[in-house]
């Protein structure tokens, strides 16, 4: 079990230090078809005001533990607190102070861009004519004024995306979660939401945000958790997950044929302090380098003398593909 | 409109907004700041939260009113008129079951059973089952700052007050739609019975509503209306008094596990308590049973569903 440590040694009681804080958290699916263990003893400590990442492929469990610290799935085993608030005991006391953007457009069809953070306002207590002026409010910084009449079914997917953020912070949340918000989203409004994003979080926003895009829990996060069948990985932020997973860069070599078992030995990989790993797949060969100038050429020279053919070859610098790479041996799936 | 990617290292400096239609990107940024430090402190309670799911359900039927009145109309509308008008017109009447009554006296009470359960199961069910299909939109609410169960207990509520209104149409429509001296022979001389089972039976077809709406297969939704409705329709007394099913004892004792007779009854009771009806107690008993039974079901089911 990976745990993922705060920035600050004592952490005391998760109600007074952390925004996010979770203890073996486990959930186990019960179908006719066997059990589905979807996250298997998750530690996080995030605090308050951080930006937080669960960077992991589909499936790997980031959405089921979003849902239990958002108290809409039930954990089947160990323990959650959100802004001090156990998710299981008071759900109600989490549910004030967390604002969700579920990965799914759940916005009122029925309702207009207005009325929709209007109720949303009233929801939580506010007066009619205070939801109105905060609505409004929300309307106009989120770009949204021209479409303010408009039903939320008539919304582009980027205007729903920044329509639910505006709902999902119209009562002040303590933590704000974000559910895989830029998924199926254009570059161009992928980039305007992350924006959004890093201003809210100047604004000392504690976000916690789950995402199977790299890049985008590198340019937004101050830490991430690397999730993969419902464990974390590792965690750290970006520099520190580099450096624990070698910092490498990745070579890897793609032939037609099957890999000789003595390759990496006959180009002498082996005898190189640069080589942190080396994995034969098949017909694939990966190299784990910190200097790895000239290791491809090398191999597609050594290989070509053999008689394989070279059906491609990449080289990736250090990033979190390659970290992912690291801990898992797998290549990263979105 | 540019667009600024900010990269890691300056993360912390503000981030140009490309979302701001006229205005400029710092000043949108301003803006989106502000959300934050000049946000109003808010204040929920469940009374609150509550009233404010019930105006967001008023606002959304008064927005849908003339779908769901002309929705609502149609079916007593068209039954006043052939049962009411045609029938009688062409001399193939009802006779009121030879109680000497019009029909339309014996169908009032059955139909505004029928609207209660149009109206109030399904008025429930329907949106339901699309609230939780794969986008589940049913997580907006969800996350409303109170417990689950009120969620349920509200959406009873919506369900019941549509329930009610449908119902109400039937008055002026068998009132207005009929042949000459066919019209219904209505004398309440206890309100308070009236407001009673009118309430139970709203209540009872919401909360049967949500129960269905929780366990149903969307993909599935056809067979209920041929499995669920048809039946209970059918054989909820609503085109007959239960009275007069004596003389087939053993469907008599078979449709007493109908809910629909005891609201037709309970309407039978109130509206033409000197046509004959089922013993008052068992109507009550059976409305208020029924609702506590299908209204814990309902919220237990709808609680499972919404956390999983």
């Amino acid at each position: 079990m990976t745990t993922v440590t705060a920035r600050t040694a004592d952490q005391g009681s998760p109600a007074v230090t952390s925004a996010i804080r979770t203890e073996g958290l486990r959930k186990t699916y019960k179908s006719s078809r066997g059990d589905v263990e979807a996250v298997r003893g998750i530690d996080l400590d995030v605090p308050k005001g951080e930006f937080f990442g669960l960077l992991g492929p589909n499936g790997a469990g980031k959405s089921t533990t979003i849902g239990m610290l958002t108290t809409l799935v039930q954990p089947t085993g160990g323990r959650a607190w959100v802004a001090g608030h156990d998710v299981v005991k008071n759900p109600v006391a989490v549910k004030r102070r967390i604002g969700v953007v579920t990965q799914n457009n759940t916005l009122d069809m029925q309702l207009t861009v207005q009325e929709n953070l209007e109720f949303r306002s009233r929801f939580f207590g506010l007066p009619l004519a205070a939801a109105s002026k905060r609505a409004v409010a929300l309307i106009d910084a989120f770009g949204l004024s021209d479409r303010r009449k408009a039903m939320a079914d008539q919304l582009s997917g980027g205007q729903a995306r920044r329509l639910m953020i505006a709902r999902a912070l119209v009562h002040q949340p303590d933590v704000l979660f974000l559910d895989e918000p830029t998924a199926g989203l254009d570059p161009q409004t992928r980039v305007n939401l992350w924006d959004i994003l890093k201003v809210l979080h100047d604004q000392g926003q504690t976000i916690l945000l789950t995402t199977h895009y790299m890049e985008e829990a590198e340019a937004l996060c101050d830490r991430i958790a690397v999730v993969d069948h419902g464990k974390v990985l590792a965690g750290g932020t970006v520099d520190e997950l580099k450096e624990q997973a070698g910092a490498a860069t990745v070579v890897t070599v793609r032939f037609e044929e099957a890999v000789p078992a003595d390759l990496a030995e006959r180009v002498g990989l082996s005898e190189r302090p640069d080589v942190t790993k080396v994995e034969t797949d098949g017909d694939q060969l990966r190299v784990f380098s910190t200097e790895p100038e000239g290791i491809l050429g090398d191999l597609i020279g050594v290989g070509a003398k053999d008689g394989l053919h070279v059906r491609d070859a990449t080289q990736q610098k250090p990033s979190l593909e390659t970290v992912f790479l690291a801990l898992t041996g797998r290549e990263y799936r979105e | 409109m540019a667009t600024t990617v900010s990269t890691r290292g300056d993360a912390r400096q503000p981030a140009n907004i490309g979302v701001g239609g006229g205005a400029s990107d710092a000043a949108v940024s301003a803006a989106i700041a502000a959300l934050i430090t000049d946000a109003p402190v808010p204040h929920p309670t469940l009374v609150k939260t509550f009233a404010a799911m019930m105006a967001r359900e008023f606002r959304v039927l008064g927005r849908n009113a003339p779908s769901t009145f002309i929705r609502a109309v149609m079916q007593p509308l068209l039954f006043a008129f052939v049962f009411a008008y045609v029938l009688p017109k062409i001399g193939s009447g009802f006779g009121g079951a030879g109680t000497g009554v019009s029909f339309s006296t014996i169908l009032v009470p059955g139909l505004m059973g029928s609207m209660f359960l149009m109206q109030g199961m399904f008025g429930t069910t329907m949106p339901l089952v699309m609230e939780f299909s794969w986008q589940r939109t049913i997580e907006d609410r969800a996350l409303a700052p109170v417990p689950i169960r009120v969620l349920a207990i509200q959406k009873i509520t919506a369900g019941a007050i549509q329930a009610v209104i449908g119902a109400a149409i039937v008055f002026p429509v068998v009132y207005w739609v009929h042949a000459p001296g066919q019209g219904p022979d209505i004398d309440v001389t206890n309100w308070f019975l009236l407001i009673v089972v009118m309430i139970f039976a709203a209540t009872l077809t919401a909360s049967m509503g949500l129960w269905l709406g929780t366990v149903i297969d969307p993909r599935k939704m056809q067979m209920v209306f041929a499995v669920i409705l048809l039946p209970l329709t059918m054989l909820g007394c609503v085109y007959y008094p239960w009275s007069a099913l004596h003389s087939i004892r053993w469907l008599q004792i078979v449709v007493l596990i109908n809910p629909m007779v005891y609201m037709t009854e309970g309407l039978r009771a109130a509206l033409t308590p000197t046509l004959g009806h089922m013993p008052l107690w068992a109507i009550l008993l059976a409305l208020v049973g029924g609702t506590a039974v299908f209204g814990a079901l309902a919220v237990r089911t709808f609680r499972h569903r919404v956390v999983n």
